[in-house]
């Protein structure tokens, strides 16, 4: 088999019909006799739900229900299912689908109306009678955990959700041995999902069959049918749950959802299809953020810059609800040391409700917080020990002969976390040298000269990926010779299609248009788990080749018994296996799988299982972990506090790339999703928990005017862990970013002194950074 | 009962003559009483791009227009935006060979403004393109391949107009 796809910049599978405007999202799918749906939420942080009056509503116009926590029974009238549950988890408390008696953030939903079209669907929310006794809410991450704070949830203790702590190593010793002792403490913040397509759910029920199909924007099919069997007390096979085309997803779209419960509620009981787009305000409402986190640790070093120890407290909001387990907190913690060889770690973090919609993982997860943080205590070293950033880096890498490498850190799940391969120095040097770092202090001299600051900024990081347990793919060949791949991962652009065809198209011998990928269906795949945490290339990828591997197996044993040949003188080659020796001597893939699918009375050929197929749920034997180094040049201007970014540059290693073309989209998206978060994005509450931010006026999102070009360089370290060598490339491009961008803005700012302890660093921030600076200054003169 | 007009409009070179309600935004025409859904809404407030469309050869926003505004128009979506002949325009040939979209959500808004953009700027360089798409959110790409893209098709406009 020679290679013709894999490795190959290949043009995707899925962009003809999204160019031709031929997609199909939740949005576009239309059903006889739909109904639309529109929910009313609540107008307030926290507060008690006394009375809700549905009656006007239900008189006007084109409206068929309104449905309120009272129409809800059985598990339905339960607190939205766990999906992540764990004993870690102090307060689990979780949203009723539609609220009982308590409201807790501004958008949750209260009452849902299901009218003939959206726009009367909409017109009489305006007609619910709801009287709500307002109660002080717990906004502020820091006030809320206090113990004199307000309580988020009036039946709870206090507001802590709970509290994580990673541990290892000889904390004490290290501290106490240490050359210095430095402290960091900083606050981040990321912003909210902003897939540009919101969420969306179409269902329908089949009385007579009693199933439910359900369309949902998705990242997680199977999540959402196992988690709504269970609330609608129906079996997992009587509920299809479908995402189509997705119009992105970045982490918030693979949760569970309130509304993802009520449409398919409201379609069984109404006996018709009912249909619910989330509008952009909503989505700013009530589909889940990642906000604020905390973080205050101290560093032991030695006097040649060596991490000894690190240890802390962080705190880390979590909204209002627990909808998504620890998630986010556990990949803050796991991936802390980085890069880096920490010899003693000792990290708490709290996870804090709050009366503001639920937090969960954007792109990275809690990575890109982990990230920033060993960058932050790779910088204060750096800083306060007067050592080059680059040297204190080289000198605290995992070295390449490390691996496989042990952190020292044990998962929550007993897992000891091991870094497969990779090559951190090698890394650093190619991007410095495609940033042309060693002319970066010439460039900034001349700018100075001109009244212009410039800094640069670097940022290393690892990236665990292909998280299990699999996502098993069947490969079918047809009669006709065409393939047929069947996987449960949904996609929502990243091309699981174009990538697992290429894979399979090598491995058959067949052309790549000749394999047609069905992916996100429930119905079609019996078990999946989802498109999170950079995982799909891993493990739909490997499962991909070994079901292909066996198919070809089964067709080249298949075609020697029929051909009378040896199956090791075989080769398949545009879908015809023949004999290398003697080319006339061949048989086509479509004739074999003819042979293994015969109509009545047919015979089987003896040793064969019918139809040409195999499924596999293969993957990887542990997490591959990619990584990467940043480089960010900048130009602050100190007048206006405007941050312009001259240059991107990464070098980065997700091992055998399976389509280099796709691999770079995704660094790139994910860098400026990043730059976004360390520059923009910015999901603000006000002290009562109202949202200040509700429209792409107020939060601001990344726009090509103001984006920089991305240059990359990769670095190919093949996993061992797994048969192609892969490794996830999804968010290594959002993880390192920030820090990266800070950083280089502190560079730029050197002179003033200026020590960031926060982002977004907005122009804002920023000049009141400088003016702080200047007031200092002249209070020392 | 919601108000209504009668609106005659031209559509991707057909003409139709429906009764819409005055509160319809053109792209709730387009998408639910035309049933062309390739217009997407991504914001519904005018700062995204996923709606644009061509309205007498402007990209304007479908979400900010109301359908009534479009009596008598002549609009392209991106449905419209091939040739007749069936073959791709220039920036969606391009769109593809440059991995300009991922999930292709704001692709139609993007194609559409960055049509009306090279049918007017022959030859723009990267800031201009940039500064083009600037009223076009996209969330996957981080522009850059949108850009290369639209740099390809550029060229290519250009030597199919010269050859």
């Amino acid at each position: 088999m020679g290679a013709r796809y894999f490795g190959a910049k290949v043009m995707r599978a899925e962009d003809e019909n999204l160019i031709t405007g031929r997609g199909q999202y939740v949005d576009d799918i239309q059903l006889t006799g739909m109904m639309h749906g529109a929910f009313l939420r609540s107008p307030h942080a926290h507060a008690q739900v006394k009375n809700i009056d549905v009656s006007c509503a239900q008189k006007m116009m084109g409206v068929h229900a309104v449905f309120t926590y009272d129409d809800l029974s059985g598990p339905l009238a339960e607190p939205l299912i766990q999906t992540y549950s764990s004993p870690s988890i102090k307060q689990d408390i979780r949203p009723y689908l539609l609220a009982k008696d308590e409201v807790c953030y501004v958008g949750e939903a209260v009452a849902f109306v299901v009218a003939d079209t959206r726009h009367l669907a909409e017109d009489a929310l305006t007609a619910i009678d709801v009287e709500f006794e307002t109660l002080e809410p717990a906004v502020d991450l820091y006030k809320a955990s206090r113990e004199d704070a307000p309580l988020a949830h009036t039946s709870a203790p206090n507001n802590l959700a709970s509290s994580l702590n990673v541990k290892y190593g000889e904390v004490d010793g290290a501290f106490a041995g240490a050359d210095h002792v430095l402290s960091t403490s900083f606050t981040q913040h990321r912003g909210g999902c902003h897939s540009m397509e919101c969420r969306g759910v179409v269902a329908t029920y089949d009385m007579t069959a009693d199933e439910l199909k359900i369309w949902s924007s998705t990242q997680c099919p199977y999540l959402i049918r196992r988690a709504l069997a269970q609330q609608l007390g129906m079996p997992d096979e009587s509920v299809r749950v479908i995402a189509p085309d997705v119009g992105g997803g970045f982490g918030p779209k693979a949760g569970y959802y309130v509304e993802e419960a009520i449409v398919p509620f409201a379609a069984k009981i109404l006996g018709h299809p009912v249909k619910w787009i989330e509008d952009r305000r909503e989505h700013f409402l009530s589909t889940n953020t990642q906000r604020d986190t905390i973080w205050d640790l101290e560093i032991a070093a030695s006097n040649e810059g060596r991490i000894l120890g690190v240890r802390g407290k962080v705190l880390l909001d979590n909204g209002a609800y627990v909808p998504y387990g620890l998630l986010l907190p556990i990949t803050t913690l796991i991936p802390l040391p980085g890069p880096y060889r920490v010899h003693a770690l000792d990290v708490t973090l709290d996870v804090v409700l709050t009366n503001t919609v639920c937090n969960s993982p954007i792109r990275g997860a809690g990575r890109p917080n982990a990230a920033y943080a060993m960058e932050r205590v790779v910088e204060t070293i750096a800083r306060e020990l007067n050592i080059e950033s680059t040297e204190v880096r080289r000198r605290n890498f995992v070295r390449k002969e490390d691996f496989p490498y042990q952190t020292g850190l044990i998962h929550f799940n007993g897992r000891p976390i091991t870094y497969d391969s990779g090559d951190y120095h090698g890394l650093l040097e190619k991007a410095m040298e495609l940033a042309d770092f060693d002319g970066f202090s010439e460039r900034q001299r001349a700018a100075r000269a001109e009244g212009r600051y410039l800094g640069i900024g670097i940022s290393s990081c690892i990236e665990d990926t292909g998280i299990g347990p699999y996502e098993g793919v069947t490969v079918r060949v047809d009669t006709q010779g065409k393939v047929h791949v069947l996987t449960g991962a949904a996609s929502q652009g990243q091309g699981h299609k174009t990538v697992i065809s290429q894979i399979v198209a090598d491995e058959l011998g067949i052309a790549f248009e000749d394999v047609k990928v069905q992916i996100g269906d429930t119905g079609k795949f019996p078990q999946g788990i989802g498109t999170v945490g950079s995982r799909v290339g891993v493990n739909a990828g490997t499962s991909s080749y070994s079901a292909a591997v066996e198919v070809r197996e089964k067709a080249l044993s298949l075609a020697a018994q029929i051909l009378e040949a040896e199956a090791g003188d075989l080769e398949i080659e545009d879908g015809i296996v023949r004999d290398t020796g003697n080319r006339n001597i061949n048989i086509s893939l479509g004739d074999l799988a003819l042979k293994l699918a015969p109509m009545t009375g047919g015979p089987i050929p003896e040793g064969f299982k019918p139809s040409l197929e195999a499924t596999s749920y293969e993957t990887s034997k542990d997490l591959p972990t990619a990584s990467g180094s940043n480089v960010c040049e900048v130009d602050v201007d100190v007048g206006t506090g405007e941050v312009r970014i001259l240059r991107y540059s990464v070098a980065h290693d997700c091992g055998r790339k399976i389509n280099p073309m796709i691999v770079e989209g995704q660094i790139i998206g994910g860098v400026i999703h990043g730059i976004g978060n360390a520059l923009f994005e910015q999901m603000l509450y006000d002290e009562r928990g109202q949202p200040l931010t509700t429209n792409y006026g107020e939060y601001l999102m990344p726009l090509g005017s103001e984006m920089p070009r991305v240059d990359i360089v990769h670095q190919e370290t093949p996993s061992p862990l797994n048969p192609l060598g892969l490794k996830g490339a999804g968010e290594g491009g959002t993880i390192p970013a920030a820090a990266a961008v800070v950083s280089a803005i502190e560079n730029a700012l050197e002179p003033f002194g200026i020590e960031i302890d926060y982002y977004p660093v907005t122009p804002q921030r920023l000049c009141e950074l400088l003016d702080e600076a200047e007031q200092a200054l002249t209070a020392a003169e | 009962m919601p108000d209504t007009r009668e609106i005659t409009v031209t559509v991707n070179g057909s003409a139709y003559t429906e009764v819409v309600e005055t509160r319809f935004s053109l792209a709730d025409f387009l998408r639910q009483t035309l049933g062309l859904t390739g217009t997407h809404l991504g914001c519904e407030h005018g700062v995204c791009g996923a709606c644009t469309i061509l309205m007498d050869e402007d990209a304007v926003r479908s979400c900010l227009t109301l359908a009534v505004q479009a009596d008598g128009a002549s609009i392209t979506t991106v449905e419209g935006l091939a040739n007749e002949d069936g073959s791709l325009h220039p920036i969606q040939d391009a769109f593809r060979k440059h991995h300009g979209l991922q999930c292709g959500f704001c692709t139609p808004g993007m194609l559409i403004s960055l049509a009306a953009f090279l049918r007017d700027t022959p030859n723009p360089d990267e800031s201009a393109v940039r500064a083009a798409i600037s009223g076009n959110i996209c969330r996957c790409t981080g522009y850059q391949q949108i850009v290369d893209a639209a740099l390809d098709a550029a060229a290519n406009i250009n030597a199919a107009g010269r050859s």
